[in-house]
């Protein structure tokens, strides 16, 4: 088995006085495409905040590529598409002038060289967007809003993906190309985590599944390929797992 | 131009063009991170580093520095942990800046409310050759930060969370943008004034925007705006008897409205000029209503 990427250990998190995460463990590995699945307030998004710091986290423990979270540095090896329907801010800004914040941590001193540009309009390309680069991201749809986010966080040329819902509120056209962008950087090795709340056209890329409840690991395995019950969150689905040996999962919370 | 053989209005060009400049700079980005009206807080704050100043006999633009600093540090720190009653703690530090400065002022043996009054709405000719020493060390180092650091102010700006990911030291340019716009507000204080300074922050800033797609495009026009003005404003003040100050927040807002009115036309034509070079037939992209009607109204 490949070494993981991201590992969470029995981690908790808490916004407010609320926990939001009671326990947590979850490890992508190399190369792998985990989708996090879950009701409204399941601790989804929490989670994924959590891993590149955004939550602070109460207990457990959380490593990015071997590397404990508090002295993660290499973060130009990480790409981040936060939960957002626009990518526009209180002033104009042209889509590169958007794409082109995501390779800052890449250029030494944001300074931004030959090598830099190429790569931001590489990125443009993966999602279709190029002829749009000079246009403003105001007079863009929904979906173009979500490639542009997405184009940012590929500007890095990242081995990581973390994407928080990147297909709310997208139209059905840029649903597709959003699904063969990312079928591209999988088949080119990146890791892929991502919060979905519906499998949708991504169904045949996810490799495995991690359903969250109350904060806390419902299923852990196979995506629920059958929509019915067993894609249902209520939906008490467990499964043996040798590899998680440190902590079993705590289905027990819930029942 | 025989205005530019006083001195005290060569001072009181430099120091207003210097506002122009920098005003704008940081302006622009508060008004991408939604924060339009910081500036106007931290000129509020600043009123009790004034007051601080005659009250110790020191330059009342240091102590006013150095007070509206510690004030934007403050709000800064108040956006970070007071989630909940955050604006509470604002209004407070808002309204306990003014009544600082009143109480400290009218404590001073020299001070007085018209000795405040110069701050408020500024009093550009009476800028003294060691306020133009200030104000231009203070003008050098906002354009240093919004110019050197403006990939990484225009990410955190733009996208907090995605900047910390990105891995930007978030909190400390967070820091340093709050810091800077209290220099500004400084610097801007005898020219416009500490109640007026936020419109020169703002206005230059969404007067730019009628006209402009990118940010790049939008900070340069920006700025030129506010070096319009300010210079504008300056000389009518020196041919009419009327308040520089007030002068130049007026002809801000006049941009505003003739740039918005020209803009209409502008945005119109760009919109048409997009609908053109978009491929015909794919209704999930139509994203600009104001295409419609540019065919068709052939031969009618």
């Amino acid at each position: 088995m490949s070494e993981p990427v991201i590992s969470m250990r029995g981690v908790h998190a808490e916004l407010g006085s609320r926990p939001v995460l009671r326990g947590i463990d979850l490890t992508v590995r190399r190369g792998e495409v985990v989708a996090l699945l879950g009701a409204n307030g399941s601790g989804k998004s929490t989670a994924i905040r959590s891993i590149i710091g955004q939550v602070p986290v109460g207990a457990g423990e959380i490593t990015l590529f071997g590397t404990p979270r508090r002295r993660f540095r290499d973060w130009a090896r990480v790409g981040y598409v936060p939960q957002r329907t626009t990518a526009a801010g209180g002033v104009p800004a042209t889509v590169t002038e958007i794409v082109s914040s995501g390779r800052l941590s890449r250029a030494r001193f944001g300074v931004l060289r030959g090598a830099d540009r190429k790569a931001v309009r590489a990125a443009l390309e993966l999602v279709g967007m190029a002829d749009r680069a000079k246009d403003s991201v105001n007079a863009l749809s929904g979906g173009q809003h979500q490639r542009v986010l997405i184009a940012r966080a590929l500007a890095s040329e990242p081995e990581l993906l973390i994407m928080d819902e990147p297909m709310a509120g997208v139209d059905l056209a840029s649903q597709e190309v959003l699904a063969r962008t990312l079928e591209e950087q999988v088949s080119q090795g990146t890791t892929v985590l991502l919060v979905l709340h519906e499998l949708g056209p991504l169904e045949p890329l996810i490799d495995r599944a991690v359903v969250l409840r109350d904060g806390c690991v419902l299923h852990d395995g196979p995506p629920p390929r059958a929509v019915g019950q067993h894609a249902l969150p209520g939906h008490d689905h467990v499964h043996p797992h040798a590899a998680h040996d440190a902590e079993p999962i705590r289905t027990g919370l819930l029942s | 131009m025989e205005f530019l053989d006083y001195a005290f209005m060569q001072r009181a060009l430099l120091a207003a063009v210097l506002v122009g400049i920098t005003a704008p700079a940081i302006g622009i980005y508060l008004v991408q991170r939604r924060q339009a009206l910081m500036g106007d807080g931290i000129g509020h704050v600043a009123m009790t580093g004034v007051g601080l100043g005659f009250l110790l006999s020191w330059s009342p633009v240091w102590t006013a520095t150095i007070v509206s600093v510690l004030g934007a540090v403050l709000m800064e720190l108040i956006r970070w942990y007071g989630k909940t009653r955050g604006d509470i703690a604002l209004a407070m530090l808002f309204y306990g800046g003014m009544a600082g400065g009143v109480m400290f002022i009218n404590l001073a043996p020299t001070g007085s409310n018209a000795n405040l009054t110069s701050y408020l709405f500024g009093s550009l000719s009476t800028v003294s050759e060691s306020d133009v020493t200030a104000i231009c060390l203070l003008a050098a180092f906002v354009v240093l930060v919004t110019l050197g650091l403006r990939r990484q102010l225009f990410a955190v700006s733009q996208d907090e969370e995605f900047a910390r990911v990105t891995g930007l030291p978030v909190r400390a340019l967070n820091l340093l943008t709050a810091i800077t716009a209290a220099v500004t507000v400084t610097v801007a204080m005898r020219v416009v004034g500490l109640l007026l300074v936020s419109a020169l922050m703002v206005v230059p800033v969404a007067a730019a925007q009628q006209l402009s797609r990118s940010f790049a495009a939008t900070f340069a026009i920006a700025v030129a705006i506010g070096v319009g003005v300010t210079i504008g404003g300056t000389v009518t003040s020196y041919y009419q008897d009327v308040p520089p100050g007030a002068t130049i927040v007026l002809l801000t807002i006049a941009a505003f409205i003739v740039l918005t009115a020209l803009a209409t036309p502008l945005a119109r034509r760009r919109a048409r000029s997009l609908a053109a070079r978009q491929p015909a037939g794919d209704p999930a992209e139509c994203a600009i209503p104001a295409s419609r009607g540019t065919g068709g109204k052939v031969g009618v």
